[in-house]
């Protein structure tokens, strides 16, 4: 859902770009430099329409988290205030009042000015306080939280990529041998597991019935919370040996198919072929000449697939009651715990806008293609 | 095109997997009431703490008594439910919005494709979540809008280019001069090219649809009294079932939602074969046979060096 077509954004931005008078290709030395500055003019007008597009969904994402209990079956404003009441004893004070009122809507004030509240309070990044544990804030638990699925989804993201990519870039070297006859099917199948439950199964059998790995948590709890302690980082490393086995395995595959369909169409290349009749040894061609080009798209697929990851790491995470976002946002959801639910979701959109903006950046600087102008 | 398509080996396993859940979501209700005589609902007070898969329980009890076959097969009714009204719901979306702002070019393609960009560049499942989890004991109809509403945007760009592409050919301009109306050309003239476009795309909207609400009632959003693939997981996890081995429980639901992913990867690998030749398995064939024959050729060849020397 969220690639994006940069080709044809910067077949948009090339004219603009392009200096009225290229002299033709080859005939003048000048031409690289001035080339150059040409495209990363093109880069930068391509990357200034992402970053456009990205403050739009940006906004957009902010509005619907502002909407949704304004239209919700239920004041959910009166509703919180109730859960706090019945939680802590008291009703929250006229402060908070007017603060949760600010956030989930007020009927004696108008649409536009309670957007105007609510922009200001999101623009001090402050996205308010949890109803479940009512004085902690919700950039506290999210704080708390994030360190752990970062960590999960980024290290397990790159581990997969490594090994599809790499084993792609063997399959389509040689496509239709055996190894490839095998493991593209059984990779495909690989792909359409869905997170969770490979982990609920991976939990079952290695944890509860052998009893080879812990159940849950990401550290051992009885060890202090120490990072510079061998102990507790080996107990992190044990812990996670289970998430990170299952989001490889879910999210290796789809590496795989990308690199060995670009391998495929690479290696009838007239480069490799010359590499060839140089008389090169295989390995030097498949790596340094096929896999190097059929690598690109893969690359800036790296950092787009960031924002999918983070919803399988949070799948994942319920599962194995990893202490992350994951975690947090199934504890907020069976306690109606709306705050919390808003501001997990609100990161997670901005974070994975982020990554996009990354994966654009890196596509611009990789691909020396995108950058040429003709 | 569609000919091509359904003549690939892939796509034909692909709808047939397809095709088998549909069935079961069809029948099968009315196979567990008749041919089982049970429902998800009723307890079998003999079994209660959840026992394996026997003669009477096909594929065994819950800790609370209840057939998981049953559950099995009302679930299905309700996943399949979903998959195919959010994906009719996003396939409309898709067409509707796609060819209008394929067709019409100027401002409102101006304007349509920046709504395409801006849902294509949503995170889906954090605002299908959000959305979703707003409404209480959401009900099947409910979440599949919603999945639906999201999930429409990949397929409307791809509709939008083939439209574009459409929209120049000499039979439009043909029928323009003619008189015919707008919606007469894009719904009788344009729509059947953009058929080869549109089906994939409904398969593919179904799977996800699929695994989206499988993956919302996982994580507790939904109607619990509408069982369902991810609702099972739910259940199984929350009620200890990994502590107590109960894997007949859990197994079942995850492996039709592998197989309805297995399904649509099929079918979109028969795809890439038709649009990209040098991916075809015809093709991986000749190749092998061709590599077969050169290396014996070669051996032989060295063989007969060898003797000659």
């Amino acid at each position: 859902m969220t690639e994006p077509a940069p080709l044809d954004a910067l077949a948009k931005a090339e004219p603009t770009a392009a200096p009225a008078g290229e002299p033709p290709a080859g005939s003048s030395p000048e031409r690289p430099r001035s080339g150059s500055r040409a495209s990363r003019l093109a880069g930068l007008v391509y990357l200034r329409q992402r970053l456009t597009m990205y403050l739009i969904v940006a906004f957009a994402s902010i509005l619907v988290n502002f909407i949704l209990p304004r239209f919700m079956p239920g004041n959910p404003a009166t509703q919180m205030i109730r859960d706090i009441t019945n939680r802590t004893g008291a009703p929250p004070s006229g402060y908070q009042m007017r603060l949760i009122k600010a956030r989930y809507g007020d009927p004696d004030r108008s649409i536009l000015l309670q957007f105007w509240d609510y922009i200001t309070q999101l623009a001090q990044g402050d996205l308010g306080q949890s109803a479940q544990y009512f004085p902690i804030s919700v950039n506290e638990l999210i704080g708390r939280a994030l360190p752990w699925t970062l960590y999960l989804a980024i290290v397990s993201t790159v581990l997969g990529w490594m090994v599809g990519t790499y084993l792609g870039a063997r399959l389509g070297w040689r496509p239709g041998r055996r190894l490839d006859a095998i493991l593209t099917p059984v990779s495909m199948f690989f792909s359409s597991i869905p997170a969770f439950w490979l982990g609920l199964l991976i939990v079952w059998y290695l944890a509860y019935m052998n009893g080879w790995f812990p159940n849950q948590g990401a550290y051992n709890n009885s060890l202090p919370q120490n990072l510079l302690s061998p102990d507790f980082l080996l107990s992190v490393l044990y812990h996670g040996a289970l998430p990170f086995f299952t989001l490889i395995i879910v999210g290796f595959a789809r590496w795989l198919f990308s690199m060995r369909n670009m391998m495929i169409t690479t290696v009838n290349e007239d480069y490799v072929q010359l590499a060839r009749a140089k008389g090169l040894r295989e390995n030097r061609i498949r790596n340094r000449y096929a896999a190097r080009n059929a690598l690109l798209p893969n690359f800036t697929g790296l950092a787009q697939s960031m924002g999918g990851a983070l919803t399988a790491v949070i799948l994942a995470e319920t599962v194995f009651v990893y202490p992350g976002i994951g975690s947090l946002l199934t504890g907020a959801q069976a306690a109606r715990d709306y705050p919390v639910m808003q501001g997990v979701m609100l990161m997670v959109i901005f974070a994975s806008l982020l990554f996009n903006f990354i994966a654009d950046s890196v596509y611009v600087l990789l691909d020396p293609r995108t950058r040429e102008v003709k | 095109m569609l000919k091509r398509f359904l003549l690939i080996g892939k796509v034909q396993i692909g709808l047939a997997i397809i095709g088998m859940f549909t069935l079961a979501a069809v029948f099968g209700p009315w196979f567990s009431r008749t041919v089982l005589e049970m429902t998800p609902q009723q307890v079998d007070y003999m079994n209660l703490t959840g026992s394996p898969p026997d003669a009477e329980h096909w594929l065994g009890t819950t800790s609370q008594g209840q057939d998981v076959l049953a559950w099995m097969l009302h679930g299905t009714r309700t996943s399949m439910l979903v998959g195919f009204a959010s994906a009719i719901i996003g396939t409309v979306l898709t067409v509707v919005i796609g060819a209008w702002a394929g067709f019409s070019g100027g401002f409102v393609d101006r304007f349509l494709n920046g709504t395409i960009l801006v849902f294509g560049n949503f995170p889906t499942f954090a605002l299908l979540f959000i959305v979703a989890a707003a409404f209480q004991n959401a009900n099947w109809l409910l979440v599949s809008i919603v999945i639906g509403g999201i999930e429409w945007a990949g397929g409307a760009r791809q509709i939008r280019a083939q439209t574009m592409s459409l929209r120049g050919r000499d039979f439009t301009t043909a029928l323009r001069t003619v008189g015919e109306s707008r919606a007469r050309i894009i719904l009788v003239e344009v729509m059947p090219h953009l058929l080869g476009v549109i089906s994939p795309m409904f398969l593919g909207l179904i799977a996800a649809g699929v695994n989206q609400q499988a993956a919302l009632a996982f994580l507790g959003i939904g109607n619990p009294s509408e069982p369902s693939w991810g609702l099972m997981i739910n259940w199984a996890m929350t009620q200890n079932a990994l502590f107590r081995g109960l894997w007949w429980w859990f197994i079942p639901p995850g492996l039709a939602l592998c197989l309805i992913g297995f399904a649509t990867t099929m079918v979109n690998f028969g795809l890439d074969e038709i649009t990209n030749p040098t991916l075809s398995s015809k093709r991986m064939k000749l190749m092998r046979i061709f590599l077969r024959e050169k290396a014996r050729s070669t051996s032989s060849h060295s063989q007969k060096e060898l003797t000659a020397s």
